[in-house]
């Protein structure tokens, strides 16, 4: 079970990372991944979300879908946006500071990909409770490693020469495409395990 | 309020304006599901009907639906047509409809669906918001396509599944996997803007012959 568990996470995080092999989450990746504090933050709020999301389509999937197959999108993503509001005035009333820390970057999660996409890749691969919790968690490790690693790199861009035409989104995904490349190299741990 | 013709509207989306190669949405479809060009041509046509059908309904309704639930009220639309595409596919195509798998049900979360409600459906007339979305719709297939031509030749030696090159020809095969994608297009987009800023230096020293030395 134990073991189970931690290769979902594992597998999760680095092997089918968001998102560098399933693109997924694609907008904060390009848009928040200036400076490494600010990755750091929005990496947390994924997590965060997430998790709750990944409870959420549990529930959803045990009570309420087998009745309406029909309504699973539509119930996804009403739950979602709700789902991301509810917590977000929550927080603003129970710890000032980390909403603060926060910031815009909580709405912004609602049309993330990879909240929906996490609940849609949970419904299909048919995932109970924990191994829902394992497979979230190791999402979102996933996502902020990308984050992070990408952040740190374009900090370093940011003090380079680099020629005029290459600076925005086309350095910003050959990047990518380098992280990408790397962390297929984590696919090896699949025929060792 | 009409500041655009009818055929701005139309053409707009379709290159000048591409919302994935300009303004950079929706690149989650276009970097995951472009390994084949028949898996692009699924994908951007299934998005050119979620947003025509979801930009036509949403302008219709546009002075019934308040302010304050829009965003909702967009999604839940977006949902619905997205649906009704995911079981069209599924019932037509089962092979493609497996091969984009979760993709599909993320079409409800492109951005550039939300965005053109959001931007010109919900303040436009019917027949514009149409256009519109055929002009966007038509950018977004294109874009795709063209992705999926580039991945697909290079990364398998075949467009359409009809082999090009014959057995002497060895795949890049990581053209086709989640690298080849960041990498396609990177390249599209470097090489668009280096011809953008030639184009701008061009124009600039028509107008002033002495050599400008731009801060890039």
């Amino acid at each position: 079970m134990i073991a189970n568990l931690a290769w979902i996470f594992l597998s999760a995080a680095v092997i089918n990372n968001f998102t560098l092999a399933l693109f997924l989450g694609l907008c904060p990746f390009m848009g928040v991944s200036g400076k490494v504090s600010t990755a750091v933050r929005m990496g947390g709020a994924n997590v965060f979300v997430l998790t709750i999301t990944s409870i959420c389509v549990s529930a959803l999937n045990t009570w309420v879908l087998p009745r309406a197959p029909y309504l699973r999108l539509i119930a996804f993503i009403v739950v979602i946006a709700s789902l991301v509001q509810i917590v977000e005035l929550a927080i603003k009333k129970l710890s000032p500071t980390l909403f603060r820390e926060l910031g815009i970057f909580l709405p912004l999660i609602t049309t993330n990909c990879a909240i929906l996409g996490l609940a849609v890749f949970q419904t299909n691969r048919g995932y109970g409770f924990a191994e829902g919790l394992a497979f979230a968690l190791g999402a979102g490790a996933g996502l902020t490693l990308a984050l992070v690693l990408m952040a740190s790199i374009r900090e370093l861009t940011e003090l380079s020469d680099v020629p005029a035409a290459a600076r925005g989104l086309g350095l910003v995904l050959i990047i990518a495409a380098s992280l990408s490349l790397a962390f297929m190299g984590f696919a090896g741990l699949l025929s060792a395990g | 309020m009409r500041t655009t013709t009818p055929r701005q509207d139309l053409m707009r989306g379709v290159w000048r304006e591409n919302p994935v190669l300009v303004q950079a949405l929706g690149l989650c479809p276009a970097l995951a599901v472009t390994n084949t060009v028949a898996n692009s041509l699924a994908m951007g046509l299934a998005t050119f009907f979620v947003l025509l059908g979801s930009s036509v309904l949403i302008s219709s309704f546009r002075r019934w639906v308040p302010g304050e639930v829009r965003i909702s009220t967009y999604i839940l639309v977006i949902a619905t047509f997205v649906s009704v595409a995911d079981m069209t596919l599924a019932a037509v195509v089962p092979d493609i409809h497996k091969a984009l798998g979760a993709f599909i049900a993320l079409i409800v979360v492109n951005c550039m669906i939300l965005g053109r409600q959001e931007a010109f459906a919900s303040k436009n007339t019917v027949a514009r918001a149409a256009l519109d979305a055929i002009g966007t719709g038509t950018g977004f297939l294109i874009a795709l396509t063209m992705m999926g031509a580039f991945r697909e030749i290079l990364g398998a030696g075949t467009f359409l599944g009809v082999s090009l090159f014959g057995p002497g020809f060895e795949p890049w095969v990581i053209m086709i996997l989640p690298p080849g994608g960041f990498l396609t297009l990177g390249v599209i987009l470097l090489l668009l803007a280096a011809v953008e800023q030639r184009r701008v230096r061009r124009r600039a020293m028509k107008q002033d012959p002495t050599p400008l030395r731009r801060a890039a």
